[in-house]
This record gives structure tokens, C-alpha cells and sequence, in this order.
């Protein structure tokens, strides 16, 4: 696993991790919005690889699929958004989220590589799952990219020992079954499976899917090794375009405060 | 069935993973990825169990009015002035088509598995109606994808839907047709996985789909099989099916895998032509992976997937089921292509000849028919799966040919 991400969850509090997605409203807009992210105190940053099938989001990240895609981006932008990324922030780790198709279309060991190149620190890919494995991991974990899986309410004890096996970086905790930004899972539910989740990961687990006010993240940062916040994000790249960096800076600068002093105020 | 043994057998797939070769596999979220394998086990189950079978036997004869009719187009052959045309009537079944065989099997799954809510999606909306038949059949909510685009072109069968109980929610997304319709599926049915089955239409979709949706599918083959043994006392030397997903193609291919003096052909919809848009994923795709199995796309270079377009809507799909994918590429199956114009002709040439009204769908495998049955000499037997019939279509018939109803 990288230095980047170990470090981003050593920080003795909670860690906010964001996404937005590449390429949204267009790739020359992203980096400023990235920056704003840095800017607002996020942990780590999820930047989103748009495709035409976004199967497991809502109606806010499929529309900014679309925008991006609409806006002409292409893999070569995400990579070279990522890169330059990396040129600013030398020590903010970068996670690409995305799907199967876009990642795996040159082969994996040609994205394992283009992400070392990139400086990305970790993939999250929706679609493929333990048991398809062989499709990705292996090159990722080849290149030293780490594979972050996610783990849902029907991942049961049995099943949790083979998404944890070749994951690293961090597991990623959706906390209700559905698809992003929908519904909001009662703190109660999240409590009790950090409890299962933490009883068996080595990693730090984050919580996401619905998270969308600083009160929401800073429930959830209470149980949790990390707070996912997307949708909201997305909402305001969609409402501000070209303009989003400020909103995306000061809803990321209130998440912030309230994921980082969670745990003070218990 | 033939001597061949399992070892050299194309019959045996997919593996335990659910792969056919590169193909298939489950690309789903990991939320789904626990009812998948219950679905599997389930099914596995479901398969060594002759109550199972019994009930499913006794709809298909009962409820669907199995078997279908083997029969010979004396007029259509004559006309083509070759091999001799055979037709299976699946077009005769309840709800029109042969889309019901494998709704029959998955309602009788989901009612095993305890699940109470039913979802679908469909292009021309043959799977729709027949899913939310059986709904009514079996007392269950029935919610139908379907694109924007679809619904207006298939008015017929949403209002079919809507008599049988279903409640049809049109997907606005991308183009509005299958696709979107499978990803909005997808979508309810991350967020209802406690109570929800998907009856999934076609040979396609993550594994077990392609295996069991073919195994439903397979009493045409296994039917079609029997009854020319019986009548000519042959197998047929060409069976030939249109191909969207690719579910009545597998299910009259797959029985007649093995039996290697049997040729077949894959009929995919050539659109406004190969060079145009299209929607034949073998003849202008690549491996790729969309909604849960990795199988030839319609995509870019960088994996963005491409839409799909035939005049036919159940055709209308960028992907192919896997096992085609496979059998194309071990090269046991024959596919070609058909454009929408060609397919028109072929729609009517059936009408004329046959006084049958096919569907769009298998206008594209007649279309292929009447091109390749004058090269072959007049002891030979083609064998076409009807698969559906053309009630539906005529609207959008009479639109292309300047006909105002």
C-alpha cells in the first residue's frame, strides 16, 4: 500500500475522503476542483473515471458522467488530470473510481501501469468482484496499486475473508444496498457493521453511499476510519460548472471540520 | 444425442465460475454478489429436482401450449428455390413469442428462493409481457424497465403490460432503449435485493443468467430436435435464429451442439448497414464487459459503450450473450448480419408466401434465410426458429413502408 494512503488514515481522527468525476463539466475544470478539494481538507481524493453505463449510481454521478463524457474525456484526460494532480500534491493520495469496461479495455497490466505512471495510489472498480479477480488485481497489485474493495450490508461473514483477500489501501463500507447517492443509512446499522468489518480488516474502513451534510459525516465519522462524501460534491459541479471550485472548497471545508472533531464531541 | 463424449463436448459449458471460455463470468456490484451465488445454488438445486422440472413441464404444456408446431413452408421454399424451409412455430406460444419459456423457469426460481416482488426489463416488449404474465400467473408485483424510445415504438405491448398488472417505467437515460432499461433494472435491484428476483430476458447478465435463461430456452432445440427426427427421419443440416441477446438462437442451437453434420447460423441486426449504426456486437465488436458478463460490445477505444440500432427493438442491444461469443470464437457457430431494410423485405416475403405475420426479430433470420437457402440443393433442410410473431411490429412496419393506419 502507498505511503500516501497509510498516512492519510495516521492522522489520530477520522480521514474525509471525496470524490468527484474526471472530467466534469470538462477536463480542463477538474484539476481546480481537485484543488479545492486539498483546499477544504480532504484526506484522499476519489476522482471518478466517467463511463457510459454507470449501473451503480444515482441520477447525481450518472449525470455527471454524461457531462464528462458529453465534454469529449477521454482515459488519456483522466491520466493526465491524475498526473498533474500528483505534480501539485505530492502527498494527497488520488484513488480512481470507476467500471470494469474503461479499465480493463487495453488490458489490466496497461492501467495498472498508465495508474504507477499517473502517480494514483489505489482503484476502486465497481463491477468487479472477488471472484472476478484475475480481471484486474493482479496487475494492480503487480504495480503496487493498491485494489480497494468495497464490502455492502449483504457481504456476510462468510464472504467477508475473500473481498478483504488482495484488497489493501482501505475498504470501503457501503452503508446502504442501492446505488449512490439515494438513501441514508441510520447510524445504528453503520455502528454494528464497523463493529463486524474492524472485528475482521487489517485496513481502515470508510463508510459511504448517501453521506451528503457535515451532521450526516460527522455520525457516521464517529464509528467509522473514514467518511466517503460524493454525490453532494457532484450536485454542486453540476449546479456551478465551471465555477464549482468555491462551493466544492466550502462544502468540503465543512465536512471537514465536522468528520475531523467527530470524535471530540461524543 | 449423439456418441460424442463430454470431454470434446461444446454442451458442457459454462465452468463452475460461470465462464464460457473468456466469456460470461459475474461483473456485478458486491451487493449483489451474495444473491448471485444464492441464485446459483438455488438453481443448481431447482435442476436435480423432477418436482421442479414437473411444474415447469406442465406450464409449458398447459399454460404456454407446448410443444410449438414443426412445419414445412412449401410456398416459401418454393419461391426460394433451394433447401427446404422448416419453421419452429414459437411464435404460436402464449404471449406470442418465446420469450415465455424462460419467464415460466425464473418465476418458478424466484417463488423457491422466497422472493415476492418481480423486475424486468425489455426492449420490444415481448419479455415485459411475458414477465408480467407471469406475474399475474402467479400473484406477484411486476415493475418493466423500458426505454423512452421503445415505449413509444411498442405502444401495443406497454398497454399489455399495463392490463396484465405490471407497472412499465420508461428509463430517459442515454438512448432510452435495452440498455438503459438493464442499467435502471440494475439499479432497483441493488436496492431491493432483499425481496426482489430480476427476470432477465436474454442468455446474457451475470452467471448463472446465461446458463439457466439457455437451459429454459432449450425446449424449442430439444423440441425442434424430436420432432424432425420424427417427421423426416433427419437432423436438419442449417438451423438459423436471429440474434439480439441471443436467448431463442441458444435455445434451438444448444440441443444440436454436438451433432456435428448440423451447421448453424447466428443472424445479428445489421442496422442501417456495418459501416452505419448497427447493433451486430460480433460482427463490429470487441470483449468487453457490460452488465455482469464479459462478451462482444458495440464500445470506443477507451471502453465507452456504443448504442446499438436496429429497426427491430429487440434487437436493439450493443452486447451478445456469452455463450455466442464463444461459440464464435471456437468457431462452431456461423453469425452473420442483416440490415433493417433487408429485414423488412424478409418480413414480407413471409406474410406473402406463408400467410404468417412474423416479428421483426425473426425477419432478420428469414432475411438470412432467403439468401442462403438458393445455394443449397433442394435435399437440404433449414431449420429457422420463428420466434416471435409480428402483432406487435406492424405500426412500426406501416411507418417504414409510408403506410398511414
Amino acid at each position: 500500500m502507498s505511503a500516501r494512503l497509510s498516512a492519510a488514515f495516521a492522522k489520530g481522527r477520522p480521514a474525509l475522503v471525496t470524490f468527484v468525476t474526471g472530467g466534469d463539466p470538462t477536463p480542463e475544470a477538474t484539476p481546480a476542483i481537485l484543488d479545492a478539494l486539498v483546499e477544504g481538507g480532504a484526506d484522499v481524493i476519489e476522482l471518478g473515471m466517467p463511463f457510459t453505463d454507470p449501473m451503480a449510481d444515482g441520477p447525481a454521478i450518472q449525470q455527471a458522467n454524461l457531462r464528462s463524457l458529453g465534454a469529449g474525456t477521454k482515459t488519456a484526460d483522466i491520466f493526465r488530470i491524475a498526473a498533474d494532480f500528483r505534480a501539485r500534491h505530492p502527498d494527497v493520495p488520488l484513488v480512481l473510481m470507476g467500471y470494469a469496461n474503461p479499465m480493463t479495455i487495453r488490458g489490466p497490466e496497461w492501467f495498472a501501469e498508465e495508474c504507477r505512471e499517473a502517480g494514483v495510489d489505489g482503484v476502486i472498480c465497481v463491477d468487479i468482484p472477488p471472484e472476478e479477480d484475475p480481471e484486474l488485481g493482479p496487475a494492480l497489485r503487480t504495480a503496487g496499486i493498491s485494489l480497494i474493495r468495497l464490502a455492502t450490508p449483504t457481504t456476510d461473514e462468510a464472504r467477508l475473508p475473500a473481498v478483504l483477500e488482495g484488497s489493501s489501501g482501505f475498504l470501503y463500507y457501503v452503508s446502504v444496498a442501492g446505488i449512490t447517492g439515494m438513501q441514508q443509512a441510520a447510524v445504528a446499522s453503520i455502528e454494528e457493521a464497523m463493529a463486524r468489518l474492524k472485528a475482521k480488516a487489517t485496513i481502515p474502513v470508510v463508510v459511504g453511499f448517501g453521506v451528503r451534510t457535515p451532521e450526516q459525516a460527522a455520525a457516521f465519522a464517529k464509528v467509522a476510519d473514514g467518511v466517503v462524501v460524493g454525490s453532494a460534491l457532484v450536485d454542486l459541479v453540476g449546479e456551478h460548472g465551471s465555477n464549482a471550485a468555491g462551493p466544492v472548497r466550502d462544502l468540503t471545508k465543512a465536512l471537514a471540520d465536522a468528520v475531523y472533531s467527530a470524535r471530540e464531541s461524543a | 444425442m449423439t456418441a460424442t463424449s463430454p470431454a470434446n463436448s461444446f454442451r458442457n459449458q459454462p465452468d463452475e465460475r460461470g465462464h464460457f471460455g473468456q466469456f460470461g463470468g459475474r461483473y456485478v456490484a458486491e451487493t449483489l454478489m451474495p444473491l448471485i451465488l444464492d441464485l446459483e445454488k438455488e438453481y443448481n438445486a431447482a435442476k436435480q429436482d423432477p418436482a421442479f422440472h414437473a411444474e415447469f413441464d406442465d406450464l409449458l404444456e398447459h399454460y404456454v401450449g407446448r410443444p410449438s408446431p414443426l412445419y414445412f413452408a412449401p410456398r416459401l421454399t418454393e419461391e426460394l428455390g433451394g433447401a427446404q424451409v422448416w419453421f419452429k412455430r414459437d411464435e404460436l406460444n402464449h404471449t406470442g413469442a418465446h420469450k415465455i419459456n424462460n419467464c415460466i423457469g425464473q418465476i418458478l426460481l424466484a417463488i423457491r428462493m422466497g422472493k415476492t416482488r418481480i423486475i424486468a426489463e425489455t426492449g420490444a416488449g415481448q419479455h415485459g409481457v411475458a414477465t408480467a404474465t407471469v406475474c399475474a400467473r402467479f400473484g406477484l408485483p411486476c415493475v418493466v424497465y423500458m426505454g423512452a424510445t421503445d415505449v413509444a415504438r411498442q405502444a401495443p405491448n406497454v398497454f399489455r403490460m399495463k392490463l396484465l398488472g405490471a407497472e412499465v417505467v420508461p428509463v430517459t437515460a442515454g438512448a432510452a432503449t435495452l440498455k438503459d432499461a438493464m442499467n435502471e433494472a440494475l439499479r432497483d435491484w441493488v436496492a431491493n435485493v432483499h425481496d426482489t428476483f430480476y427476470i432477465i430476458g436474454t442468455a446474457a447478465g451475470p452467471h448463472p443468467y446465461p446458463e439457466l435463461v439457455r437451459d429454459f430456452q432449450s425446449v424449442i432445440g430439444k423440441e425442434a430436435r424430436a420432432q424432425m427426427l420424427a417427421r423426416t427421419g433427419r437432423l436438419p443440416d442449417l438451423l438459423v435464429a436471429a440474434i439480439g441477446g441471443g436467448s431463442n438462437a441458444i435455445g434451438l442451437f444448444h440441443p444440436f451442439l454436438d451433432d456435428t453434420s448440423v451447421k448453424m447460423l447466428g443472424v445479428e441486426a445489421a442496422g442501417y448497414g456495418l459501416d452505419k449504426d448497427h447493433a451486430a456486437s460480433l460482427a463490429g465488436g470487441r470483449p468487453g464487459i457490460l452488465h455482469g458478463n464479459k462478451t462482444y460490445l458495440l464500445q470506443d477505444e477507451d471502453g465507452q459503450i456504443i448504442e446499438g440500432h436496429s429497426i427491430s427493438a429487440g434487437l436493439d442491444y450493443p452486447g451478445i450473450g456469452p455463450e455466442h461469443a464463444w461459440l464464435r470464437d471456437v468457431g462452431r457457430v456461423d453469425y452473420t448480419s442483416v440490415t433493417d431494410t433487408e429485414a423488412l423485405e424478409g418480413f414480407q416475403l413471409l406474410c406473402r408466401t406463408e400467410g404468417i405475420i412474423p416479428a421483426l426479430e425473426p425477419s432478420h433470420a428469414i432475411a438470412a434465410v432467403a439468401k442462403v437457402t438458393p445455394t443449397m440443393p433442394k435435399d437440404c433442410i433449414v431449420l429457422v426458429n420463428l420466434c416471435g410473431r409480428g402483432d406487435k411490429d406492424i405500426f412500426s412496419v406501416a411507418e417504414h413502408l409510408g403506410v398511414k393506419l
